[in-house]
């Protein structure tokens, strides 16, 4: 029975030293273990030899006591805490054993059999605690691998993202420089509109300084002649007639100026300042010259250009480029509503745009509306939004309206309202505040 | 009659045909729209032998105009009709000359070419 204890120390010194084997502590301890197990086997022998009755149990357990206690004051060993534990019971019961025998008078000891019984099952429990405790780890180690898998996978995911992040980011970024050029380039594209419109704009009044000037130096020879004829009422009354056309010239030379300014203006960034600015002047400028830009995209298209300006509209302190750029979007549109309805119906129909001004309460109220094509319930709530557009591609930025909406709303504390039929008007109102 | 939207198309006419106007040769009337024109004309078409009209104009077209007077007023003899337009370009001249205009001028416009093809009118 004394054999069980040296076989479990033994046995247990190998499965240590299998155990380190894998690991780094195998350099510091394998030795030491392996020679270790071969003393117990040595101290076993010598067990043999020498000791009977008891004292061979005792110590058996002693050097399996032994054994355990070294192992597990070294923290290297922490790991088989558990399976160190299991011997105490062999420990325990071989040292009973073995003092019973000690201290029988006859050698006899009282069960025998049931204790030499117990010492077996201790010794075959220790196996198979140690086998459950194998398995244990073998399934800790699973887990453990699993974990460490399931780590990168998620170590991965998240680089993955995080890169799929950065692209994200500068994508925005990009986003936002081109939502910038494209605004910028609606702001040039409404002065390119209006390009055709200037130029025939200037053309009239230039072509009146030409040709008065023309028939004015006409009207010098024949001054001249009368007076030489010595009839100096008809020379007097030719004068007036020169002096009528030079003021003519005058007119429509500051005419053509007041339009080159006006366009100066325009193109130029806006300075953010506010000016007292007459409205009814805007608005029939800026109608004018939308009126002459979609002309000169379309030669066949004709409308009614009706105002209906209070002359006593008071001046509104407000951005003119800005308020003109506004106006302009809203001729534009107007023009092209009914174009497209004369597209549909054809010669019956006369397309009419009107521009109102009056004051209402302490606000300016401008109303511009045409008798187009009017606008569908459901696309009425999306006409201000960014881009949105129902112009065929290429056609048309969709920028206008919400620029419109910005600068009054924003820019001028003001409102923005439509009103619109669809298939019969449209019509836009904006109040300023004064 | 002279149909053109700008209102000192007049006294530019009086002044370069001052001494035909003077000399009874010839009288002007104008119009400052096409709308304006054919009411003129309902009254005295008759009268009316040469018209001059823009084509640009707001409301009525001058070629809408021209359709208009060989439609309902073109009775023998029919009036001479020219038109007269900054925008000097084929596809204009080819619209007015189909749809029966006598000729057509581009602003500015030339007096003296006017007097010319006036005076072969009259022969």
């Amino acid at each position: 029975m004394y054999f069980f204890p040296f076989l479990a120390a033994f046995l247990l010194l190998r499965q240590v030293r299998k155990t380190i084997k894998t690991t780094d502590l195998y350099l510091k301890w394998g030795n030491l273990v392996n020679v270790f197990s071969w003393i117990i086997v040595g101290l076993f022998f010598i067990t043999k030899r020498y000791l009977h009755n008891g004292f061979d149990e005792v110590v058996g357990a002693t050097v399996l006591a032994g054994v355990i206690y070294y192992l597990q004051s070294e923290r290297d060993f922490k790991s088989l805490k558990p399976v160190f534990n299991l011997h105490y019971p062999l420990i325990a019961i071989s040292l009973v054993y073995g003092l019973l025998q000690v201290f029988s008078k006859d050698g006899d000891v009282l069960w025998e059999e049931y204790i030499q019984f117990a010492v077996l099952a201790a010794f075959v429990w220790i196996f198979g605690r140690a086998a459950t405790f194998r398995k244990q780890q073998k399934e800790v180690e699973q887990i453990n691998e699993k974990n460490i898998e399931l780590e990168t996978m998620v170590a991965q995911r998240t680089a993955e993202i995080t890169r799929q992040n950065e692209a994200l980011e500068q994508t925005v970024q990009e986003l936002k420089a081109t939502q910038a050029q494209l605004i910028q380039q609606e702001k040039l594209a409404s002065l390119g509109e209006l390009t055709a419109g200037i130029a025939h704009e200037i053309q009239n009044p230039l072509n009146f300084v030409n040709n008065f000037s023309e028939v004015s130096m006409e009207l010098i020879d024949e001054m001249n002649e009368e007076l030489a004829r010595g009839d100096k009422e008809e020379a007097a009354a030719i004068a007036e007639d020169i002096k009528q056309n030079l003021e003519k010239i005058r007119h429509h030379g500051k005419r053509a100026d007041g339009i080159v300014k006006g366009m100066l203006q325009h193109s130029r960034a806006s300075t953010g300042q506010k000016e007292p600015a007459d409205i009814n002047v805007l608005a029939d400028e800026y109608l004018r010259l939308a009126y002459h830009g979609l002309r000169a995209k379309d030669k066949m298209f004709n409308a009614e250009l009706i105002t209906r300006f209070d002359a006593g509209l008071p001046k509104v302190n407000i951005i003119p480029q800005d308020v003109g750029r506004v106006l302009l979007n809203l001729f534009t549109n107007a023009f092209y509503a009914t174009m497209q309805k004369k597209k549909l119906i054809g010669t019956d129909f006369k397309p009419a745009v009107s521009v109102t001004t009056c004051v209402h309460h302490d606000e300016v109220v401008i109303t511009v509306r045409d008798n187009g094509t009017g606008i569908p319930e459901d696309v009425k709530d999306k006409i201000m939004q960014p881009f949105f557009t129902t112009k065929p591609t290429g056609e048309g930025t969709g920028l206008g309206l919400s620029l419109s909406y910005d600068i009054i709303v924003k820019g001028h504390g003001g409102k923005i309202n439509v009103d619109t039929a669809e298939g019969e008007f449209t019509e836009f109102t904006i109040s300023l505040p004064l | 009659m002279v149909v053109d939207d700008e209102a000192d198309v007049q006294p530019l006419f009086q002044q370069r045909f001052r001494k035909e106007i003077r000399n009874g040769d010839i009288s002007f009337d104008f119009a400052l729209s096409g709308e304006q024109a054919i009411s003129y004309l309902e009254e005295r078409h008759s009268e009316v032998v040469l018209i001059l009209s823009d084509i640009n104009m707001p409301g009525m077209s001058g070629l809408e105009l021209l359709s208009r007077i060989r439609h309902d007023y073109n009775a023998p003899p029919p009036p001479v009709v020219m038109m007269i337009t900054a925008y000097g370009d084929d596809e204009n001249y080819q619209q007015a000359m189909q749809s029966g205009a006598n000729d057509f001028l581009t602003k500015p416009l030339d007096f003296n070419l006017l007097k010319e093809k006036l005076k072969t009118l009259a022969e």
